[in-house]
């Protein structure tokens, strides 16, 4: 039997070797370091965290809490059947249990359509990723003007993943965008993202939910099996089997790299102003949500 | 052995007596994918289990 290295009791954890009490102790510890070490949050901050009701996001409100912050959680629902509904319910009784209190959006109540909806209708045009995406960020930035800043609960394996697809699509202009702080203009226009979970996997993070008793439903979004990042995420893990600790020595590689990267691959683009439909920043007249928006409005709803 | 395999929503019976590590390897699970539980006891790679324990293999992906 394996035991603590710190306490001699059982180990329930082996990366790094740690019993219950000392395994929860170094997760917790882990992003008070992040935060600190990177400038992610003040203790006067007003924080946001964008919750799905999954484990990372439930995991980043229960630590944060603890460390004394008293964030408040924004769910987006996208409308995709079969998935969100459990997630929801999760985050509905965490809230509860632990005090925490949150808002719920939907992609319906602020575009008349559902995610589901739309894929039907747009029939493999736009990948279901994409549109998710672009429209989450808008309604996240929309709804967190009152806050100082938006945590998310992007992990260890997401940054590895979302680094080895940049190289692997060659779209490095992507990439100062990455780092514990997300994005590269810093805009009174836009809500600072961070990601206090940075250094912690997957694996770390389920095993700390699991330990805390919080209750987490398995649930995968069923658009993202045919997503490119579900293949990099089972090639990365396959490689970690083999390669311990790939995936923290690629996030720690672009991290030294980060500043040259920056400056070799950003390009100051034009004025961040604001869309004439929906006020939020953009370097266009109207932003790429918007964009989409009335484009699948006439499509989804005629 | 009874195995509940989260991902699949499936157990699966078979007969084991080994490590965690072994017990993975013999369904072709990857160790950095799932946490192991048999009750309420989190195990690890080198724990033993025997033939009367029920297991769940518990998926750490998931969402989107």
């Amino acid at each position: 039997m394996l035991v603590c290295s710190k306490c001699k009791k059982k180990a329930v954890s082996t990366i790094p070797l740690l019993c219950k009490e000392h395994f929860v102790s170094f997760v917790e510890k882990k992003v008070g370091e992040t935060i600190k070490k990177f400038g992610l949050i003040k203790k006067s901050d007003n924080v946001l965290v964008a919750t799905s009701g999954g484990k990372d996001s439930l995991t980043t409100l229960f630590i944060l809490k603890k460390l004394g912050y008293d964030p408040t959680g924004l769910l987006i629902d996208e409308g995709i059947g079969g998935y969100r509904e459990k997630t929801v319910s999760d985050m509905e009784e965490f809230s509860k249990k632990h005090g925490v209190s949150f808002v719920k959006k939907s992609f319906k109540e602020e575009h008349d359509f559902s995610l589901d909806a739309a894929m039907k209708k747009l029939k493999g045009k736009i990948s279901a990723c994409h549109l998710c995406g672009v429209l989450r960020r808008r309604l996240l930035n929309k709804y967190s003007k009152k806050y100082d800043v938006i945590a998310t609960g992007h992990n260890l394996d997401d940054e590895a993943q979302s680094i080895v697809m940049n190289i692997l699509k060659t779209n490095l202009t992507l990439m100062p965008r990455l780092g514990p702080i997300s994005g590269v203009i810093h805009d009174e226009k836009f809500t600072k993202r961070v990601k206090p979970l940075y250094f912690l996997s997957e694996k770390q993070i389920k095993t700390y939910i699991f330990l805390q008793g919080i209750s987490n439903v398995y649930t995968m979004c069923p658009y993202t099996a045919t997503s490119f990042r579900n293949d990099v995420q089972d090639w990365l893990n396959k490689i970690e089997q083999e390669i311990p600790d790939t995936k923290i020595n690629v996030v720690n590689h672009y991290l030294r790299n980060q500043r040259v990267i920056k400056e070799n691959t950003f390009v100051e683009g034009d004025k961040i102003s604001k869309c004439v439909h929906c006020f939020e920043p953009t370097n266009h007249e109207k932003c790429n949500a918007c964009l989409l928006v009335e484009s699948l409005q006439k499509k989804v709803i005629s | 052995m009874k195995v509940f395999i989260e991902s699949e929503s499936k157990t699966r019976k078979l007969v084991f007596c080994g490590s965690i590590k072994e017990l993975l390897k013999k369904l072709r699970i990857n160790t950095s994918t799932v946490i192991v539980v048999r009750g309420e006891e989190l195990l690890i790679e080198e724990d033993v289990v025997r033939d009367e324990d029920e297991i769940r293999i518990l998926s750490v992906i998931s969402g989107g």
